[in-house]
């Protein structure tokens, strides 16, 4: 099995999807010669050629507005968003348009169209670099939503979105692009859509997305050496949620906490905490937890580490949880 | 394909615009190209070789007394409480049918709402066109079957579709060349030339060379708002900035839009690019059956426009050059047979169960939907059980 990051792993996805899929296009600001700000498209174009890689003008609802038209044509547009913060501009076109296309034209039109968004913070960056709109999108339907946070799953989660036939945003975890791992490009692949155990515990679960699943699995790690049992849930897809996972983890722990970078109110952790409650009421020791961001704008780079939920306030939300 | 066809040098832009221009045009785009006047009369004009022949005059006089005659229907069966709202277009008949007229089976029309004329033609059924102002569905028609797209509410966003879709076309295009060559048309108001999308939609056109046509109705109107709070310029100026050619044609003349949309289409078709065309023209009705004109617009200024109604001006010319009662009399038996039918059709439709919406919102399995579903309908079956009538 090959090693590479997160970023290699999903250029080597698209590598494949364009392959693939000879309707398949790239479509973005800077991805053709520069590869992307994080390169993720490296050497794409030189591959493929600027039809199949192409730099678009700089306007993210003209980039979205026209991958809408080319799905409608028959193709498979792959948007890239440069960044989480400038969604927005496109975000009428997402949330008035791509998702509605199919329900609009009672199932009679399709507008499969894949918008890459990498994500979060902890890359010490400026204002609308950071940012963690995923919920905004969650609440929208018509919509999906998946977030890899390993190279193994952004490399067949990229190449899932394109064959979805829905139009599906691939939230990036972008602080975790050069994060290393296995990549088995002959697997057969899970469902994007279906959350993962990765760490089998008994005390407590902690539910995780993008990139704080590695702090997710380090405070297992560490609980474990104070003896509890943690089981970390890496929930995958967005929208829609793997929740019977979920619950079933939690009928065996009985405790629950989501861990995201989002702030917490109004985001995917409370509706997982409702969902949880109504499913699972009977079998909870203690009330579910969030840990997220703070209801504040994304800060400065310098004030940022305060913000992100890192070890330590996992692991005091989970003492919180196991006191009960 | 975009980079190659752009200037090698900003400086280089203005010398191949003006290579891009027939010289025909007018270079000044506020000049507005007019074939029939309000009167009748016709003038000649350079778009030679587009003109339609004089006697498709009295199909095109069909059309739009037809699709007046349908709007006033609607009208009503708003007022009765059939709709829940109508979208009139009153005084756009020219337009519409001129435009639609223009385009080939290939091509594809990306509408707002108020293209109803533009549908028709299109072979969309009328009664279709109700379904969505009936409250039904959001859609109406399958889009596939006409080539003519759903309509789209949120103003503009339609013209990045049609953006996309053309660059598409062009696409399928280069790699099979044996296809007929297509062109989309995107339809806008006055009012969304304001939007951001129809300037992406622009500058993406632009750069990508794309056989998009941006066919604006100027009808004077946003709503309340008019046309002078959206530009201090004529809109048709505005291609220039973004690099191909922008014409202002009369809008209430049938012949004159038909004219300039065939070559616009023509030209587009063959790798010449976007045209904006600014059909000048008048909303004669209110913007929708929720608004009341006389709030905000002299009744001087309808009168105005009443002398130049794009109906009469071909009625005119129609008498004048032979056309006998006969024909008028059997248009206005086939508009009343029109607008029955419709009212029948309207008043037996009903809307799909909820489960339908459910089926619709994604194309594949969904476990929210699923569970959802389930829920509602457990919910609904608890009043079978009990029994009686809800």
């Amino acid at each position: 099995m090959a090693v590479m990051t997160i970023a290699k792993a999903i250029n080597e996805g698209l590598r494949a999807a364009l392959g693939t899929h000879p309707r398949a296009l790239l479509m973005g600001e800077d991805i053709g010669d520069l590869g992307g700000v994080y390169r993720v498209t490296e050497g794409l174009k030189a591959q493929f050629g600027p039809e199949r890689v192409v730099d678009t003008p700089l306007a993210e609802s003209g980039i979205i507005g026209t991958a809408i038209g080319l799905a409608l044509r028959g193709y498979l547009p792959i948007c890239e968003i440069q960044f989480d913060g400038f969604v927005f501009p496109g975000f009428n076109q997402i949330t008035t348009q791509l998702a509605k296309m199919h329900a609009r034209s009672d199932g009679l039109l399709s507008a499969p169209v894949v918008i890459r968004i990498p994500y979060g913070g902890g890359i010490g960056s400026v204002e609308h670099h950071s940012e963690s709109p995923e919920a905004l999108f969650a609440h929208t339907a018509g919509l999906r939503i998946i977030t890899p946070s390993n190279p193994h799953d952004a490399y067949w989660m990229i190449q899932q979105a394109v064959t979805c036939a829905d139009p599906v945003i691939v939230f990036e975890p972008k602080r975790r692009y050069w994060l290393k791992g296995e990549v088995d490009v002959s697997a057969v692949p899970t469902s994007p859509f279906q959350a993962e155990v990765l760490r089998v515990g008994t005390d407590a679960t902690i539910v995780a997305y993008g990139p704080l699943v590695p702090v997710a699995l380090a405070a297992a790690n560490a609980a474990a050496e104070d003896g509890t049992s943690v089981e970390v849930i890496d929930l995958r897809s967005i929208s829609p949620i793997d929740f019977d996972t979920v619950t079933d983890s939690v009928l065996k722990t009985g405790r629950l906490l989501v861990a995201h970078e989002a702030p917490t109110f109004g985001g995917i952790g409370g509706e997982i905490a409702a969902r949880i409650t109504e499913r699972a009421f009977l079998s909870l020791e203690a009330p579910v937890t969030r840990v997220g961001g703070f209801h504040l704008p994304y800060p400065t780079a310098r004030t940022e580490e305060h913000y992100l939920p890192d070890l330590d306030r996992i692991l005091h939300s989970l003492d919180t949880v196991l006191a009960y | 394909m975009a980079t190659s066809r752009l200037p090698a040098a900003e400086f280089d832009a203005e010398e191949q615009l003006d290579a891009q221009h027939l010289p025909e045009f007018p270079r000044d785009p506020s000049g507005m190209v007019q074939m029939l006047s309000p009167d009748g009369e016709l003038n000649s004009s350079g778009f030679r070789g587009y003109v339609p022949a004089e006697d498709e005059l009295a199909a095109l006089y069909r059309d739009m007394y037809l699709i007046r005659r349908f709007d006033q229907e609607a009208t009503a069966l708003q007022r009765q409480g059939e709709l829940a709202l109508w979208v009139p277009m009153r005084g756009q008949e020219a337009a519409q049918i001129g435009s639609a007229r223009a385009m080939q089976d290939q091509d594809y029309a990306f509408p707002t709402y108020r293209e109803h004329g533009v549908a028709v033609s299109r072979g969309v059924a009328h009664a279709d066109l109700l379904k969505l102002f009936r409250g039904v569905t959001n859609g109406g028609w399958n889009p596939k079957d006409s080539n003519f797209h759903l309509y789209t509410l949120v103003l503009a966003a339609q013209c990045l579709h049609a953006v996309g879709y053309a660059m598409g076309m062009q696409r399928d295009q280069l790699a099979e060349p044996s296809l007929p060559k297509a062109a989309t048309v995107a339809y806008f108001g006055d009012g969304a030339s304001s939007e951001g999308d129809v300037h992406e939609a622009m500058v993406f056109a632009a750069s990508f060379n794309a056989p998009a046509i941006f066919f604006c109705q100027n009808n004077h109107w946003a709503i309340s708002v008019p046309t002078e709070v959206q530009s201090r310029v004529p809109l048709a100026y505005r291609a220039h900035g973004y690099g191909f050619p922008g014409i202002r044609v009369d809008g209430n003349d049938v012949l004159a839009v038909q004219a300039v949309t065939r070559w616009a289409l023509d030209r587009a078709r063959n790798g010449g690019g976007p045209v904006l065309i600014e059909a000048f023209t008048y909303r004669m009705s209110a913007h929708t059956t929720a608004d009341d004109p006389t709030k905000y617009r002299l009744a001087a200024e309808e009168e105005q426009w009443v002398a130049r109604d794009p109906l009469t001006r071909v009625e005119h010319r129609l008498r004048a050059t032979g056309t006998g009662e006969h024909f008028f009399q059997q248009l206005e038996e086939e508009a009343v047979e029109l607008a029955g039918n419709l009212r029948a059709a309207v008043l037996s439709m009903s809307a799909p169960g909820l489960e339908h919406r459910f089926a619709a919102t994604y194309a594949e399995a969904h476990p929210l939907i699923q569970e959802e579903l389930k829920a509602w309908k457990d919910y609904e079956a608890g009043f079978d059980i009990e029994g009686g009538d809800r």
